[in-house]
């Protein structure tokens, strides 16, 4: 695939690069940067990057694609779809899918149905236990060699604490990061959001920040004890901040990821009982919205991913208590942290492609020559709105539809390809 | 007259729509004293009392209050056990305002649930009990014993002892007693008092307190209102032993000396004897239980009237 950007800001802080050229793609890898001469690129398509900012592929490194399994709700196809219509040339996708990924044959299908169908590459993440029980480690190593990029029981925390440990060692052999959902399950028990003033008010039963933070108390613990490589999703309250930005201090090797549904919203949107509200952790309290922006602005966090977490309508359309946790977000994510976020454009593209790359160890993409040509171009003024019925998804559960936003990706690149472009 | 097409709690009504449900509930009262019991208000009004979880006085209350009103009364208790089988919650909602019911009372365990058919029907929605999430009614029928007894609903001392966590009605009860500026003691051990209930309340807050000791719950109480321990929630170690419970807990008439002389007891029934309330209390003349029943169904007629029946044909 060959393609000409012309005239974008090229922003990619890992090679301290910030400045307007153009980017020459030849058979699908960056072949050169600067000002190219008309005569050496007759026939290759263009892409006018005037006023854009060209960054290297955004990847989300947490998102659930429910293939095998679970496809009325989303498929690797639909999921890979949704991921270039929100900017992010690459996915790493959870194995909680059903049968969930625990062994190779299932990490080899996602692998060649990722290659047949997404638009966006696939880097599959393996179960820590077979079957996502917490009893026994799975197939790790076969796994790592099928292509899995790190290992979790997503969903499901592993809460004998000597299994973790081991989960913590073992996968050192390999390199590959511990990620956990950090949730202490007894103190979790029956909550279907944030415990505090809303939880009391609406008479739901709540899930307290310390169901979170006591987890990555122990967790770090034994990251220390094992030296193993630990990462901790989708951190939801102050207390787990403060705790991740202490032991990073230490110098262990930790990384840790937030949603934009974390650092957007709060308990009180769930006063309507609308279950596109639910997810877990569950949306916390002002103080703890506070804390993730400060984390996100100090380098305590590494990295924004969406949590996308689709489910069919039927499944939403329930009782608040009956209905499932999650929601889409791989087509806001980028909005959401242009909005919200006051961060310069080079930390914004290191949460959203630098640093995922890093902890996912992954072979490096940017904007150098050489580099396979995955790349997000975004416009940081284009205001849109989000319409959740225009959905690339199969699913619909977003709670965000209709919010006004300032930022967009609009144009997404894998491999030299246009895979998605909006121009407005 | 009500501002909203549903009664689905007692958070979002002001003093002079309570005001309103009460007067109409003590004008109505009369009906239910006379030989033939019925007036023809609500005659042609479908009124469907849809109750996902078990309650024979409630729903027997609003099924009294719509036939003295004349309305046409209809009882579905769906099975809960499983999700996977049978109608969803808005399929329900769907079929039944296909069906053209006036009115839909709808009692549930899942919090919030009447609100979610609110939305989706045309027909009135009442909650009659919602999860751990309000229980208008109750507060309402709480609140007409009140006033009949005390001649005001304001600058009363409230004792609210059991289980705040668990309780719907506690709730409502916080909700109405504060906006009319009486004082509500929630007393509880603190396995059962929800976090942050202080700041459940937007405006007000001075009126609510929160205590774990039953002696200062009712010190010169006016009121003192007994929740039922509901053993069905307790699947979590609250408190030890039922026995324990009652040491602290538990009213019994040594306990009623610390109130006022004229103190009332009240509860929503059914009644644990001897559990949180010994027979000697429940049945002695402090207690109100039975006036709250009756009031129920005065209180109940009064709603029903007001959603179904005060708008007139054109609505």
């Amino acid at each position: 695939m060959d393609l000409l950007i012309k005239n974008g800001r090229l922003v990619d802080p890992a090679r301290k690069l910030d400045g307007v050229n153009d980017v020459l793609i030849r058979d699908g890898k960056i072949s050169a940067i600067g000002k190219i001469p008309a005569g050496d690129t007759a026939n290759v398509p263009l892409f006018d990057a005037t006023g854009l900012i060209v960054a290297p592929g955004f990847f989300d490194i947490h998102v659930h694609l429910r293939e095998p399994g679970t496809e009325e709700a989303e498929t690797i196809a639909t999921g890979g779809q949704a991921a270039v219509a929100g900017g992010f040339t690459a996915v790493a996708a959870m194995p909680n899918t059903k049968p969930p990924n625990d062994n190779p044959s299932i990490t080899h299908y996602i692998v060649s149905e990722a290659l047949r169908s997404s638009p966006a590459r696939v880097f599959p993440i393996g179960a820590i236990t077979k079957e996502q029980k917490g009893e026994t480690l799975a197939e790790i190593g076969e796994m790592f060699e099928a292509g899995i990029v790190a290992i979790s029981d997503d969903g499901k925390p592993v809460m004998d604490g000597q299994l973790f440990r081991r989960a913590l060692e073992y996968a050192q052999m390999f390199d590959m990061p511990v990620i956990q959902h950090c949730e202490d399950l007894h103190l979790s028990k029956g909550g279907v959001m944030h415990e505090g003033v809303y939880s009391t008010r609406l008479g739901l039963k709540g899930i307290p920040s310390a169901a979170e933070s006591t987890m990555v108390s122990r967790d770090l613990i034994l990251t220390e004890m094992t030296r193993g490589k630990y990462h901790v999703a989708h951190l939801s309250t102050r207390k787990a901040v403060e705790m991740v930005r202490e032991a990073k201090a230490r110098g262990l090797r930790i990384t840790a990821e937030v949603t934009p549904h974390h650092f957007t919203l709060t308990d009180a949107a769930v006063a309507t009982y609308d279950t596109n509200a639910k997810m877990n952790p569950p949306l916390r309290s002002d103080d703890d919205v506070a804390a993730l922006i400060e984390g996100i602005q100090d380098g305590t966090i590494d990295a924004i991913a969406s949590d996308h977490a689709p489910h069919h309508i039927n499944l939403k359309m329930l009782e608040f208590d009956r209905a499932p946790f999650g929601i889409t977000g791989l087509e806001t994510a980028v909005g959401l942290a242009f909005t919200q976020l006051k961060v310069p454009l080079a930390r914004l593209v290191e949460l959203f492609s630098i640093n995922p790359q890093k902890i996912m160890k992954v072979k490096p993409w940017g904007i150098f020559e050489g580099s396979v040509a995955d790349l997000t171009i975004l416009d940081p003024k284009r205001k849109w709105t989000f319409d959740v019925a225009q959905s690339r998804s199969k699913s619909r559960n977003s709670p965000f539809n209709g919010f006004e936003l300032v930022g967009k990706a609009v144009g997404t690149i894998v491999g030299g390809k246009v895979v998605y472009e909006d121009r407005g | 007259m009500l501002k909203h097409k549903d009664l689905l709690g007692i958070e979002n009504l002001s003093t002079d729509e309570i005001l309103e449900i009460l007067n109409t509930a003590e004008s109505l009262q009369e009906v239910s004293s006379r030989p033939i019991k019925k007036v023809p208000t609500l005659r042609g009004k479908t009124l469907i009392n849809l109750f996902f979880e078990a309650s024979t006085r409630t729903r027997t209350s609003f099924e009294i209050a719509g036939k003295r009103l004349s309305a046409d009364v209809i009882n579905i208790s769906p099975a809960t056990s499983s999700v996977s089988k049978g109608e969803t919650l808005i399929d329900t909602a769907r079929t039944l305002d296909a069906m053209a019911a006036d009115c839909v009372v709808v009692r549930h365990s899942a919090s919030g649930a009447p609100a979610i058919l609110a939305k989706l029907t045309r027909a009135a929605i009442v909650n009659a009990g919602d999860g751990a999430h309000e229980h208008p009614t109750q507060a309402l029928l709480d609140a007409l014993t009140i006033r009949q007894r005390k001649g005001t609903l304001s600058g009363l001392k409230v004792a609210i002892i059991g289980d705040i966590s668990h309780s719907r009605v506690a709730r409502s009860n916080v909700h109405l007693l504060t906006k009319f500026h009486s004082h509500v003691w929630l007393c509880s051990a603190p396995t059962l008092m929800p976090v942050e209930i202080e700041k459940m309340i937007d405006e007000n807050r001075e009126y609510l307190h929160l205590t774990h000791s039953m002696k200062d719950a009712v010190a010169d109480a006016d009121v003192i209102m007994m929740l039922r321990v509901q053993f069905e929630r307790m699947s979590e170690s609250f408190f030890p032993s039922v026995r324990e419970y009652f040491r602290y807990y538990g009213l019994n008439l040594a306990r009623v000396q610390g109130a006022k002389p004229d103190v009332i007891i009240m509860h929503p029934g059914p009644i644990n004897r001897g559990v949180e309330i010994t027979s000697d209390v429940a049945d002695g003349p402090y207690s109100v239980i039975l006036d709250q029943v009756s009031a129920g169904v005065a209180v109940r007629m009064a709603i029903l009237y007001l959603l179904m029946g005060a708008h007139g044909s054109s609505d």
